[in-house]
């Protein structure tokens, strides 16, 4: 787990503590998140994911340890400055009815605005690179409520990605989305990757977790049980101990990474004739 | 690529957003409230020719011209555009940080609030002694504030739901009223009357110096407001994206909706709790300028195009000089109606 040091990692947290009135989520954590690669957090229901993403993100204050970014306590940075630095999309963000597409986007470049400096030719260039890059350009004038859950989060990637940062924390973005909706969008991720970006994501899909990442962070009641690539974290053991899952590891026929085969209680055929199969 | 987007407007190191379509409406809605100031000028017991008020208002006119606008008519004409920019303003932030076209400061029970401490200074004074130029634009003022502070404590539950506000806040304007109705049961007869005349909202009889107390207190939150509502463009995609973009959404909310409590306060202390407009301006300049989400100046002059112009109806063609918030509730009623269903057929749909 210590494999990863801080001064290779952009973004960090050290001791967090964090939680809601009464209950502790993460209890005095440690974590890295290693450069130019995908790092996605797994976890049963409630397990802290989503908290530790949103603490990361400075959305949640921890009572105790600090998340540290380029070195600097988050806490003590001015918000405008770690958007320059990190892009953030949420889980259920909002659009007002008849946004289109551009406007939305557009937005993304707020840090680097101000009151005086509302639209430079910068802003233009980069909206125009983001809305291209995430192919919705061709939906620029289209009202966001107007298109289908894939392509709408298509251009909330593209506004996070107007943000001009290089490390981007995406809180399950594949949520609501069919299968093949899902795999364009997570491709979209893989392409930003590829164009030097550090991600940062929760998922719940595991299978998509191990094809996609280089670096899985697993976690139970508040901790972190493993980390590191899926190929050496994603065994059938940390599977049945962690998410109380029964499942098998095969090797994905299309891909080099592990693939789960959960078994259920029905629909599984007795093991001999899973051998002659 | 940038035939997509919105050309910029660029001057140095300045720069803006070129929307044609939203400086068209703007340009026009400014040109109709100047119309309609200058109309609410003209008519009266005798009617100056439009040409003459303008000649007078760019200090060109006649002496007797001179004195009959600005002395007479020009405070009313006045008080209706404050008024109106304040309310119209004040509607359009607490619907934009509500979100929800409901949330409107008539709704939340700021302006009963105002109302009710006002008229408790009417009734408690007995006379004209404290109800005068300042106590009563003070009184209001400080019952909106108190309002507004008790509607977003009652409704802060980690946070501010824009629902949960209106549910608040839609008691508490009940409680207000409540209030109001209970201080008149105890008033003296002809304090009564006093206060019914105001509580309906109205223009009448208004002097100078309500005039610039008003103005100066208008005047410095429209600029105040103008200069955060930079922040609160990202704050219609909820906190979260507003916090991921680098804004201060707790601190931008708080500025905004303190500014919105004190433009009502100041209306109500002005031309009495005129209904409705705080409600509809923000809707209908939403819907003429094609924006997602209301917008702060257009909502402004739709606001006070629309006081001044339900004024206008109130003199003219009413009968026996009905207040103006008779007028402004008839054509706010059904719009409230109008945005309820729309609300009921989008949860349901």
């Amino acid at each position: 787990m210590t494999a990863l040091r801080n001064d290779v990692a952009r973004l960090g947290a050290e001791g967090v503590t964090v939680g809601y009135a009464d209950r502790v989520v993460l209890d005095n954590l440690d974590v890295s998140i290693p450069t130019g690669v995908i790092t996605t957090v797994i976890g049963p229901n409630g397990c802290g994911k989503s908290t530790l993403l949103r603490t990361l993100s400075r959305l949640l204050k921890p009572s105790r340890g600090t998340v540290l970014l380029d070195g600097h306590d988050i806490a003590r940075l001015r918000t405008r400055d770690v958007a320059k630095k990190m892009g953030l999309l949420p889980q259920t963000p909002i659009a007002p009815e008849g946004l289109t597409v551009a406007d939305l986007v557009a937005r993304g470049r707020h840090p680097h605005q101000s009151w005086v400096r509302q639209w430079s030719s910068d802003d233009a260039d980069v909206v125009a690179e983001a809305l291209r890059m995430t192919g919705v350009a061709d939906l620029a004038h289209r009202p966001v409520d107007s298109l289908s859950g894939g392509q709408r989060q298509r251009v909330w990637i593209s506004m996070t990605l107007a943000q001009g940062t290089d490390l981007l924390l995406l809180d399950e973005p594949t949520t609501y989305l069919d299968l093949a909706h899902a795999i364009d969008v997570i491709d979209l991720v893989d392409d930003l990757h590829e164009g030097g970006c550090t991600i940062v994501m929760v998922l719940h899909d595991l299978n998509l977790a191990v094809r996609y990442s280089d670096n899985l962070i697993v976690m139970k009641s508040g901790s972190i049980v493993a980390q590191g690539h899926p190929s050496e974290v994603i065994t059938s053991e940390l599977l049945l101990d962690t998410f109380g899952l029964q499942a098998k590891v095969i090797d994905d026929p299309v891909s080099e990474r592990p693939l789960i085969v959960p078994i259920g209680r029905t629909h599984v055929v007795p093991k001999s004739d899973q051998e002659r199969g | 690529m940038s035939a997509q987007m919105h050309p910029g407007v660029r001057v140095g190191g300045w720069s803006w957003v070129w929307r044609p379509w939203i400086a068209l409406v703007t340009v026009l809605l400014a040109a109709a409230t100047f119309l309609v100031f200058c109309v609410s000028i003209s008519v009266g017991d005798f009617t100056i020719e439009l040409t003459a008020v303008v000649k007078t208002l760019v200090g060109q006119g006649e002496r007797v011209d001179e004195f009959v606008i600005m002395d007479l008519r020009m405070p009313r004409a006045l008080v209706g555009l404050i008024a109106g920019l304040a309310l119209g303003i004040s509607g359009a932030l607490t619907q934009s940080i509500a979100r929800n076209p409901l949330a409107s400061p008539d709704v939340l029970g700021i302006t009963s609030g105002a109302s009710a401490t006002a008229v408790f200074v009417v009734t408690a004074s007995g006379g004209a002694a404290i109800g005068g130029s300042l106590g009563l634009p003070a009184a209001a003022l400080l019952g909106g504030l108190l309002t507004g502070f008790l509607v977003y404590f009652l409704a802060w539950k980690k946070g501010i739901d824009g629902f949960r506000l209106i549910l608040i806040g839609v008691s508490v304007n009940a409680a207000m009223q409540a209030l109001t109705t209970w201080l008149l049961a105890l008033a003296d007869i002809r304090d009564v009357a006093r206060a019914q005349a105001w509580l309906v909202g109205s223009l009448n009889a208004r002097s100078w110096t309500e005039v610039w107390t008003s103005l100066w207190l208008a005047a410095a939150l429209v600029l105040v407001v103008l200069f955060v509502s930079f922040q609160l463009k990202p704050m219609h995609f909820g906190d979260d994206v507003a916090a991921g973009l680098g804004v201060r959404h707790s601190a931008v909310r708080a500025v905004l909706l303190l500014c919105a409590v004190l433009l009502a306060s100041v209306a109500v202390s002005a031309a009495g709790p005129v209904p409705f407009i705080a409600l509809v301006a923000p809707q209908i300049a939403m819907r003429l300028q094609r924006s997602p989400v209301p917008p702060l100046v257009a909502s402004g002059l739709f606001g006070a195009v629309l006081l001044i112009s339900s004024d206008l109806i109130a003199r003219t063609v009413l009968p026996g000089g009905l207040p103006v918030g008779i007028v402004t509730a008839i054509i706010g009623g059904p719009f409230l109606v109008y945005l309820l269903v729309r609300a009921n057929l989008k949860r349901s749909a």
